[in-house]
């Protein structure tokens, strides 16, 4: 549990719109009033249930969800890294302007992801369907819960596979062996999820395969950013620790809102749906041209 | 950051500058140190966080976890409106237990 996930030492140059804390007049202050906090613009305002204004299913299984973090979920607690070097020619600062502009194009074939109208900026929801294996697809969707100019984190609602949350982010690494004049340092580029499995349902697709297939779908994602950004062939390095092996039953009747289930259900009730839709739109016209 | 015994069983950390992930080892250094002290609850000050970055969060959740896996009750004060909506975002308020002051959250720590 050594790595280290951020660009620590870059800062945001303006500070965003949130204000920090002030006392509410006549109270006792509980702390001297501070300056605004350099991250201020960065994190995303706090919402109690997603909304979203896309039809679809995505945005069925998102509208009215609320968020969940690696404390809710039920499933053991991993955190899995990614990581590759993309050299030195790089900036971290391109490197995640890149991945934030494209994000869609470098996800594997049969995948496909609505980014926000305004890009991925925080507050903002990004819709998603994934095939998760043996036909089977997920429709669901992503909040951006935090953004900057080296790294960007997506937290996920519930119904998804997992409650957690993914931060994307690059920096210089180490370079030069301290006998010579330093190279200029590489670029390495992370992908890192904190997450549990939401539901018993998810947990058990994630043992038999689930997990394999994610360390599939962000190495390839990854290697194809890095083929954009015009980087040397690249090697992912990936690795998962368990954080906490513990099973967080009391969250088990999460299953209820399982988007995967769900999802299923509306591929097979689509075309009932559309013929009572087209119905509903006969009787509307016949009634018009009666009157 | 700073680990100082708080009465009873209790330690406070006193977290000052930024916390990101690079804070890790810095603060679970501090969190062996307490639990060396035989701290069964830890109080986390934030009146000295001047930053914080989803990294930060995510270290905040794995000390979580540290700490309930060796049942120790984990609550913080000092937080800023600002932080403290973070908090509620990531509903990591949830499992750790914010209090105005140092005051509240040790008396109500102790009871």
């Amino acid at each position: 549990m050594t790595e280290q996930a951020g660009p620590e030492d870059v800062r945001p140059t303006e500070p965003g719109p949130r204000a920090a804390g002030h006392p509410a007049e006549g109270e006792a202050p509980a702390a001297p009033t501070r300056p605004l906090p350099r991250d201020a613009g960065n994190w995303a305002s706090k919402v109690d249930r997603l909304t979203e204004t896309r039809v679809g299913s995505p945005a069925a299984n998102v509208v009215g969800r609320r968020l969940t973090g690696p404390v809710q979920g039920f499933g053991k607690m991993w955190r899995k890294t990614y990581r590759m070097d993309i050299g030195p020619d790089i900036s971290p600062q391109r490197a995640i302007a890149t991945w934030k502009e494209h994000f869609a194009e470098f996800w594997p074939k049969g995948n496909w992801f609505e980014a926000p109208l305004t890009g991925i900026s925080p507050g903002e929801v990004a819709l998603l369907d994934v095939g998760v294996g043996g036909g089977v697809r997920l429709s669901t969707g992503v909040f951006v819960l935090y953004a900057d100019e080296v790294s960007f984190t997506l937290m996920t609602p519930q119904g998804h596979v997992f409650a957690g949350w993914i931060t994307f982010s690059a920096e210089r690494g180490n370079g030069g062996d301290g006998h010579q004049a330093p190279p200029a340092p590489p670029t390495v580029v992370q992908a890192q999820l904190l997450m549990r499995a939401n539901d018993p349902l998810y947990e058990l697709a994630l043992t038999v395969g689930g997990h394999r297939k994610e360390d599939q779908f962000w190495v390839q994602t990854m290697t194809a950013l890095a083929r954009y950004l015009g980087a040397p062939p690249v090697e992912v390095h990936s690795r998962a620790v368990c954080i906490d092996p513990r099973r967080q039953w009391s969250n088990a009747g999460a299953v209820w809102q399982n988007s995967m289930v769900r999802t299923v259900l509306q591929t097979m009730t689509a075309p009932l749906s559309a013929v009572a839709r087209r119905r509903q739109r006969a009787g509307q016209s016949a009634r018009s041209r009666r009157s | 950051m700073h680990v100082r015994q708080a009465g009873g069983d209790a330690a406070v950390i006193d977290i000052q500058g930024d916390v990101t992930a690079a804070s890790e080892p810095v603060l679970m250094s501090a969190y062996e140190q307490a639990d060396r002290q035989g701290a069964r609850r830890l109080v986390l000050n934030f009146r000295g966080l001047e930053y914080m970055n989803s990294g930060g969060i995510g270290m905040l959740v794995t000390f979580l976890i540290r700490a309930n896996r060796h049942n120790q009750k984990l609550a913080a004060f000092g937080l800023s409106d600002h932080y403290r909506e973070i908090f509620e975002l990531t509903r990591l308020d949830e499992a750790i237990t914010i209090y105005d002051d140092e005051q509240s959250a040790l008396s109500d720590a102790a009871s």
